[in-house]
């Protein structure tokens, strides 16, 4: 069996960083990385870019070395893409914020409203109701990042945890200052308007949870393969018949349901600004879809049925 | 500004996005033309307006009221070009843009206009004169590029003044901003206090602070691009020269 040697390239300044010989024509990017770690034990793996081209794009952990369009005598470049952190500690992170900080309100610690309040709890009860929703829907995303999610990628850059944490913190206060306000004013249509508004939300998580288990069941453990997903026996999944991601329309409506149950202005801003970045990523994985099946279901649009 | 679309196919998209890639076309140079002489002679206007109202006042209190209504007009004007870059016929970023322009807009509608108290104080023309003269250089910068015929005095003076003109506008605004804080928090101007039925509330007091605070960050970065974005355009312009 003949060996390759590998020599690895900065892809900016062209220099020589590592040079490997005798490696196994059968080794993966992924060993690769691991070698070169070795050398330069700063870059761990998730942390290198590595590719063919200095500007091209990255090659796959799984991509064998004897599969690629080089000689035996193979010039990778590599590219750092900075400090990493594993999506599972953002998402952590980021939906531990919320769960905590509405609770925070919810109770009324002091320092948030006036000391008289301390302590107190709301005389409404669409108040506690939200409350129920608000943590039941931040403990879902917790439990789903645990078990339910497979990842295509182990981490994503470190900064992508300030910029998320923000958002999702900073938003879930402000939601929750006024909706835990003792000056709060509950829905101008009462009962009706908040049991409707339940509902939507109610079936909106039922529906974004059953979309998390089809894509789930669609990728066996440890699998990185790309499939359409179809509808499958759970009528909440019938969705994927009109929607590239029947789990950001879900998810808009949960937050739609959330804003009519506390009528809170806050809470619409937050809705409109998560639906804006659902439909940018929506679209994305809609063209991504559309590139790579050439079969993909014409009728099906990114987010909203027919319209968007 | 935009060809008619001529159908979906490939070659046609690839036509349009061939057309962008190069910049704008025949038209929208015209068009651009036309927009910057228009707003450089906007503001020379203004500067006019402010010279011949010191000379006939004999001091230099108060000119704002004589140059409120081009002011307002010809700044607010000034958000078409948030527009050209939507468009794709200035190669600039619309976020950058539309930073830049809505910060101009915020101060002179929301702040000079909306507290009438502050409008006969002195920062106001510190920052109306700064604003003034950088405007009327950039304009014909502008002009000038379009028509590639660039005088280098223009070119210098765009890249060497704002030294100067760009802290005097900040600490007008500043001041202005600052002085506008008492008469804001007394009128509640612009604010909204609980109970509400929409559960909102607005503090255009506490909004003015931040602003105020968000100068510190954003100063510093936009002053120092300014600094590296001259040494690399006059750098290149000296070669030219030297050369000639």
């Amino acid at each position: 069996m003949k060996h390759y040697e590998v020599e690895i390239l900065c892809a900016k300044t062209k220099d020589k960083l590592c040079f490997l010989d005798k490696v196994d024509p059968n080794s993966t990017i992924g060993e690769i990385k691991a070698m070169f770690h070795r050398s330069h034990p700063q870059w761990y793996p998730a942390r290198q870019s590595i590719r063919l081209d200095a500007k091209g794009k990255s090659l796959k952990d799984e991509d064998i070395l004897q599969n690629l369009p080089v000689g035996t005598t193979a010039t990778l470049y590599f590219r750092d893409l900075g400090a990493q952190i594993s999506w599972v500690t953002v998402f952590l992170t980021e939906y531990g914020g919320p769960l905590l900080l509405y609770l925070m309100f919810y109770f009324r610690v002091p320092f948030i409203y006036n000391t008289k309040y301390d302590f107190t709890t709301s005389k409404h009860w669409v108040v506690h109701l939200a409350c129920m929703c608000h943590s039941f829907h931040y403990v879902k995303r917790l439990l789903e990042t645990l078990f339910v999610h497979r990842f295509s990628h182990g981490t994503m850059p470190l900064r992508n945890i300030f910029k998320n944490c923000t958002y999702y913190w900073g938003f879930s206060a402000w939601m929750a200052y006024y909706i835990n306000h003792p000056l709060y004013t509950p829905p101008a249509y009462g009962e009706q308007q908040v049991q409707l508004a339940l509902i939507i939300f109610l079936f909106c998580q039922i529906g974004n949870f059953s979309i998390h288990i089809a894509l789930r069941n669609l990728r066996p453990p440890g699998s990185k393969a790309r499939k359409i997903p179809y509808p499958t026996k759970n009528p909440f999944t019938w969705l994927f018949l009109l929607v590239s991601c029947p789990n950001y329309t879900y998810e808009v409506g949960s937050w739609v349901g959330f804003t009519l149950m506390t009528q809170c202005l806050p809470v619409a801003f937050f809705t409109l600004v998560g639906f804006i970045q659902m439909m940018i990523w929506a679209k994305g994985k809609h063209r991504s879809y559309l590139k790579e099946f050439r079969d993909y279901p014409r009728l099906r649009s990114p987010i909203l049925p027919f319209m968007l | 500004m935009a060809a008619p679309a001529k159908g979906t196919s490939r070659t046609a998209q690839n036509d349009v996005a061939s057309i962008k890639k190069k910049g704008p076309g025949a038209l929208a140079t015209a068009y651009l033309v036309i927009y910057n002489v228009v707003m450089t002679a906007g503001w020379l206007v203004i500067a006019v307006g402010l010279v011949r109202a010191y000379l006939s006042k004999g001091s230099y209190h108060g000119l704002y009221y004589s140059i409120e209504r081009p002011l307002k007009f010809f700044q607010t004007g000034a958000l078409l070009e948030i527009l050209h870059c939507a468009v794709g016929i200035v190669p600039s970023s619309v976020v950058l843009t539309g930073f830049q322009v809505m910060s101009r807009v915020f101060l002179t509608w929301a702040v000079t206009h909306s507290v009438r108290e502050v409008q006969s104080e002195d920062s106001v023309l510190l920052f109306v004169v700064a604003w003034t003269v950088t405007e009327i250089i950039r304009y014909s910068f502008y002009t000038f590029s379009l028509l590639n015929h660039l005088p280098y005095l223009i070119k210098w003076a765009r890249y060497t003044l704002f030294i100067v003109l760009y802290p005097m506008g900040v600490t007008g605004e500043l001041l202005t901003i600052y002085a506008a804080l008492p008469y804001v928090q007394k009128t509640g101007l612009y604010s909204v206090t609980l109970p509400n039925k929409y559960n909102f509330s607005f503090d255009y007091y506490t909004f003015l602070i931040l602003v105020m605070v968000s100068y510190i960050p954003l100063f510093p970065q936009l002053y120092f691009h300014m600094m590296r974005q001259r040494k690399k355009v006059l750098a290149s312009g000296e070669e030219h020269q030297k050369s000639n």
